[in-house]
């Protein structure tokens, strides 16, 4: 009942306050949908507690597999041999991620009473948040593929309609627009996935398919005809499966819609964009690991695809003004941390970031939001500074989550935030992969996170140091960092400035948060210092403890464990160096000479813009697939559709016989019967020619 | 006279009642033709309700049959349903009630004429599916023409004369060499009986040309790229009821009749055309879907739209598989409540504005939250979500497809992406953004007459998705007796095509560590 609990409490939250919203009131419906969703999550810590600290999952059975609870809710689709149930699936990989869902969900939901609190549709947006969340969790508790899909789909469907929330804004409809269509490319891949593995594994359940491709180790990897080559079964199944992983995670190529998603309220991006569905890509692929670890090629590719992104998006946060979009890019870039460790076959340490990441970006985003909150849905940190008097709140969390985030911590000892447990793992993986694809991702992690650092200190710096730069303070007083762009990038938001009609500037009527906001930022401050150390011994430390706390629910690579564990003592303070070079560079950039960053955008315009306008990947789909697709529909339906089938064709030939009708009839002009008459006179001249020409055969 | 071997002709005849009584009444009696429409098609859809509840689906041949032949024993009155197609007399039954009140008060012309044609046209689509005689299954196939053909002509929009024509014109030219086919089938079996065709061997040579004539009728009805031109025009001029029954039944006779004719019956022949019926298909998939992202015309994308999942069906037809024709059957069951519904949607707010210009609308869940949400999930139905009863068909159809030809499988895929691109473009530039036009301001939401039309469709299309159960199992007994019966004329074993599990695998050496031809994997999963 528990599990069933888990699930199902928030459908009933998202069901009430979406159908009865404006019949019960808002704040009933914000009370209802947040205090299920505490209960559940309370309940997911009574699942994890056991996992993590006592004897394992309660009521667990192993299989030989994985110790997992199953809960059947009813059938699905039956077709053949092919037999599906709604089931909910409970091992320790889902254990964690009900804790991260519920927990981060939970203190969104009671955030966002205060952070919504003036939204004339809020009780539509707790439903949305509470749908997430069942979608999110079905995703987790899926025991088949196709259940994993649907909720894939649902988390998809619920991101569209938070994003797009505020539909009156056309670039936040267009937003929601992208990021669904943009997943729907992964999904393509996704289901493609599906399919293959269904084919070559016979099952669609995990277990089924888990099962057979243990067999694969006496009978050898299995070959498949796809498209119209003969390729190794499971390399072309894992990396159709990852492109699904891609879309959701927001990896390198399908990452674009992840920064415009940001057009969604904040504790919306919190949620959803940091701490849960983009991180539904690296549960995919962990739980996926008994069949990713057939295919070395399929890993390879998700450690490139990882460390590109980790490095790519790192770069285009380096230059971003607007306060979300700059975590937006961190986030994505972390998530490719996530799957560098996944590729590198140290599955624990992918999910071990996902864990704490979860923690410390809720935070950040959190905190952004009270930011934003302060300053009046400003958005952009030009228009911000000095605010750490006026939030010191705030400010104390930001900072928090900041050095989480970075990494810092003293390598060889247990002293740091999460960050630095869990991403100093992957960067020890990564080198532990060794060979070219090892050094490559190696090098680009440690880049990234020298730049992670940077861009986080320049945000921390930005908003909450030096003195106030909002637009009523004047233009000429203070150094603007970005005064040589500004008008590159418009200010994201329109209503930005007095909006709720205040007067003087923003900063002046800045204010720190109620305490409904605090309070979730407080525990989530809380998990991003204390994730870290608490959960290092089960997540990477110790591979006995590893397997034992996992139980085979996802493949634990002893030799890659060890090998991290021994790297040698450079690689393990690299991260360190690097995360303390990029704090020094920003505070040398932001705090001591403000000056040298305009410069440097004037010196390097064409690099500054390069990442300024994100690598012009939206440029570059727009040209090569969004436009040619409306050019080619319209040439098709203009060109194809109605000239040549009804135009030409269609026409010709109705003139043809309406000629030879009305030569033949010249009976009443009325067209009902020209057409009636022709349809007699075909029937009997095809019946005369049928029995004339003997029966045809 | 017992239930057994009455109800099936008491279901297919009982609108005619109804047209009788609304025949006798004034015409000035609109209220009075209109209530009597809409028992009439109530009564005729609980009893086709009954049918179902009463129908075995464990039996896979043909239930409630009757049959009285009539001239000599070559033509017959012969009824009976199968799995095949008792869900579409389901349907069909079903969907009617929902076209009347549409038509409550749309039409205010001739409104006893409109209800006639519409029981009419209820007695020949239940009769398509019921009659088990192909002579008499003609008769029907063409006789739906007519009554559409008066719908659209008469009571259409502003081009409706062009568009009736055009409809005729081309499902008219396939039936005719449907027709040949039949004279044909006649010649050689010696008899018209369906039951007895269906176990009738065709020769080899001759499969060829009637599978090729069948194929031009059902084709065009389908409608198949590129015999599709005529849908846009006709959905857009027809009035809704009109859009309603022709995209939820009348496409549907296509797909009918590939199952009940084309497979079965020309085995041979289908398993050689499958390719041919396989490229179609895709075409239909991805051109007529980038073709619907450019409309203008709210109701010409709902009908590219639709072309582009009736793409699935023939592509899960022609797999010949279990998974493939059943995903074929669910696709046509559930296509046709979500496309009826979307055009019932489209109604609502055409009714308002009296324009189908997509331009016209913007920011409705201002004014209408109830109906956003409608529509909401009615674009999600299809854009195939999972949850929705349109995710079932378009993913079994895949699934089967998949395990015929990667390629097909592949093409159809992006079917998953470009529907979601033209969906939600026009969800979104219907029902989001600010609501500035001025026309606009005063629009209502539903009222309860809308209400009790869409939301038993939300629920359907909602429940379906979550547990079509009811769908598949009706028509599992049959669809594997097809299934098998096609496996084994075209020398397949029939336990491959049923039982879906794993396929004969090529294995690479034991060795392991196969390092096949990898750059040739990256490329599907680069983009």
């Amino acid at each position: 009942m528990i599990i069933q609990a888990i699930v199902f409490l928030p459908l009933i939250g998202a069901l009430i306050a979406g159908f009865l919203g404006r019949t019960i009131g808002h704040r009933p419906s914000e009370f209802l949908t947040s205090g299920l969703l505490i209960i559940a999550a309370v309940l997911s810590w009574v699942v994890f507690i056991p996992v993590a600290f006592g004897d394992g999952l309660a009521g667990a059975v192993g299989d030989g597999h994985a110790a997992v609870l199953k809960v059947e809710v009813m059938r699905w689709i039956q077709v053949g041999d092919m037999d599906l149930r709604w089931t909910l699936r409970v091992d320790t990989l889902t254990a964690i991620m009900l804790v991260v869902v519920n927990t981060v969900s939970a203190l969104v939901h009671v955030y966002s009473i205060g952070y919504m609190s003036d939204d004339p549709h809020r009780s539509r947006f707790f439903a949305y948040l509470s749908l997430f969340t069942f979608a999110m969790l079905m995703l987790v508790t899926a025991d088949n593929f196709l259940q994993m899909f649907f909720g894939w789909e649902g988390v998809g469907l619920a991101s569209y309609l938070l994003i797009g929330f505020w539909y009156t804004k056309p670039s936040a409809t267009a937003a929601a627009m992208k990021a669904f269509i943009v997943n729907r490319v992964g999904d393509f891949g996704f289901a493609l996935g599906i399919f293959g593995a269904f084919l070559v594994l016979g099952h669609i359940d995990f277990d089924g398919a888990f099962h057979a491709a243990d067999e694969f180790s006496t009978t050898g990897l299995p070959v498949i005809r796809f498209l119209s080559w003969n390729l190794d079964a499971m390399t072309v199944i894992c990396l159709l499966l990852f492109m699904g992983a891609m879309g959701k995670s927001a990896q390198f190529l399908l990452h674009t819609w992840l920064p415009d998603a940001m057009e969604g309220p904040t504790p919306v991006s919190a949620l959803i964009h940091a701490a849960t569905m983009v991180t539904a890509g690296v549960f995919m692929v962990a739980r996926l690991s008994p069949l990713f670890e057939l295919s070395p090629f399929a890993l390879n590719v998700v450690i490139v695809i990882g460390a590109i992104t980790a490095f790519f998006a790192a770069t285009v946060g380096l230059v971003q003004n607007d306060i979300k979009r700059v975590i937006a890019y961190s986030t994505c870039s972390q998530l490719g941390y996530m799957f560098v460790a996944l590729g590198a076959g140290a599955y624990s340490a992918g999910v071990f970031h996902l864990f704490t990441h979860a923690f410390f970006k809720a935070l950040l985003f959190l905190g952004a939001g009270a930011v934003i909150h302060a300053m009046h849905h400003e958005q952009d940190m030009r228009n911000m500074g000095g605010l750490r008097k006026k939030i010191p709140i705030t400010y104390a969390m930001m900072m928090i989550g900041t050095l989480a985030l970075t990494g810092v911590g003293i390598p060889g000892t247990n002293f740091g935030f999460a960050g630095f447990f869990s991403k100093d793992s992957i960067i020890e993986s990564a080198y532990a992969v060794g060979g070219n694809i090892g050094s490559f991702a190696f090098w680009l992690l440690v880049i990234a996170a020298l730049f992670t650092s940077f861009y986080s200190w320049r945000l921390v710096h930005l908003t909450f140091h030096g003195s106030p730069r909002d637009a009523q303070h004047g233009h000429g007083h203070h150094v603007d960092a970005h005064d040589g762009d500004s008008h590159d990038e418009p200010l994201a938001d329109d209503h930005a400035h007095d909006v709720h009609g205040h007067h003087g500037s923003a900063y002046d009527n800045a204010h720190e948060a109620p305490n409904v906001m605090l309070v979730p930022l407080y525990v989530l401050a809380a998990g991003a210092v204390l994730a870290g150390v608490v959960f290092y011994g089960m997540f990477f430390h110790e591979v006995e403890h590893i397997e034992h706390f996992f139980a085979g629910s996802i493949f634990v690579d002893h030799e890659i464990i060890e090998a991290a564990h021994h790297v040698p003592l450079w690689v393990k303070w690299s991260a360190t160096v690097s995360m303390i070079i990029g704090f020094v560079a920003a505070w040398y950039m932001y705090i001591k000479r403000p000056d040298i960053p305009g410069k440097l955008a004037a010196a390097n315009p064409g690099l500054y813009q390069f990442l300024l306008n994100k690598w012009y990947f939206d440029e570059l789909y727009n040209t090569i697939f969004v436009r040619p697709a409306l050019w080619i529909g319209r040439a098709i339906w203009h060109g194809f559709d109605d000239w040549l089938v009804d135009g030409k064709i269609a026409e010709g030939l109705g003139r043809r016989v309406q000629n030879v009708t009305s030569w033949v009839v010249k009976l009443q002009s009325g067209y009902l019967y020209h057409y009636a008459f022709a349809m007699l006179i075909g029937i009997a001249a095809l019946l005369t020619w049928a029995i004339a020409a003997g029966g045809l055969i | 006279m017992t239930f057994e071997n009455s109800i099936l002709t008491i279901v297919t005849f009982l609108p005619l009642l109804g047209a009788a009584l609304v025949l006798v009444t004034p015409k000035t009696a609109v209220s009075a033709i209109r209530w009597t429409a809409l028992v009439t098609t109530l009564v005729t859809f609980a009893l086709s309700l009954w049918i179902w509840a009463a129908f075995d689906p464990s039996n896979p041949g043909f239930q409630f049959v009757v049959n009285y032949p009539w001239l000599g024993d070559s033509i017959g009155y012969r009824v009976g349903v199968d799995g095949i197609s008792v869900l579409f007399v389901v349907l069909s039954a079903l969907l009617m009630p929902f076209c009347i009140l549409a038509s409550w008060e749309a039409i205010d012309k001739r409104v006893k004429e409109y209800m006639l044609v519409f029981l009419i046209l209820e007695v020949l689509m239940i009769g398509v599916f019921t009659t088990l005689d192909l002579a008499m299954f003609y008769v029907f196939f063409e006789g739906t023409l007519l009554p559409m053909f008066l719908i659209i002509g008469i009571w259409g929009g502003k081009r409706r004369i062009q568009a009736s024509y055009k409809f005729f014109f081309y499902t008219f030219i396939g039936s005719v060499l449907m027709l040949l086919a039949i004279m044909a089938m006649y010649w050689n079996a010696g008899t018209t009986d369906i039951s007895r065709l269906l176990t009738h061997k065709f020769p080899e040579s001759m499969q060829i040309w009637l599978w090729l004539a069948f194929f031009a009728s059902l084709a065009v009805k389908m409608p198949m790229w590129p015999f599709h031109r005529w849908l846009p025009e006709a959905h857009v001029e027809a009035p809704t009821a009109g859009s309603v029954i022709l995209a939820a039944i009348l496409l549907k006779l296509g797909g009918y009749g590939f199952l009940r004719f084309s497979l079965p019956m020309f085995p041979d022949a289908s398993a050689q055309l499958s390719n041919f019926v396989f490229v179609l298909s895709v075409a239909a998939i991805i051109i007529t879907s980038l073709v619907a992202l450019v409309q203008t015309d709210i109701k010409k994308l709902i009908a590219y739209s639709s072309v582009a999942h009736m793409g699935f069906v023939t592509m899960g037809i022609f797999a010949g598989n279990a998974l493939g024709i059943q995903g074929a059957m669910f696709q046509m069951i559930s296509h046709g409540l979500v496309s009826g519904a979307l055009f019932l949607a489209v109604g609502v707010i055409y009714d308002r504005m009296h324009t189908r210009d997509i331009t016209a609308y913007g920011g409705l869940v201002e004014r209408m939250p109830r109906y956003a949400f409608a529509f909401m999930v009615f674009t999600m139905a299809n854009v195939g979500l999972p949850g929705t009863s349109g995710f079932v068909g378009e993913f079994l159809t895949m699934l089967g497809v998949f395990q015929v030809n990667t390629w097909v499988a592949f093409g159809a895929a992006f079917g998953v992406i470009f529907s979601a691109g033209y969906a939600l473009w026009l969800y979104r530039r219907i029902i989001f953004g600010a609501l500035t036009k001025e026309s606009l301001k005063g629009i209502l939401d539903l009222n309860l007459r809308e209400k009790i039309i869409l939301y038993p469709l939300i629920v359907m299309i909602i429940v379906f998705g979550f547990y079509p159960s009811p769908i598949l199992d009706t028509t599992a007994a049959s669809v594997n007796n097809l299934v098998s019966h096609y496996a084994t004329s075209i020398g397949l074993d029939p336990a491959v095509s049923l039982a879906d599990a794993r396929a004969p695998l090529e294995y690479a050496a034991p060795t392991g560590e196969a390092a096949p031809a990898a750059d040739h994997a990256a490329e599907p999963a680069a983009h």
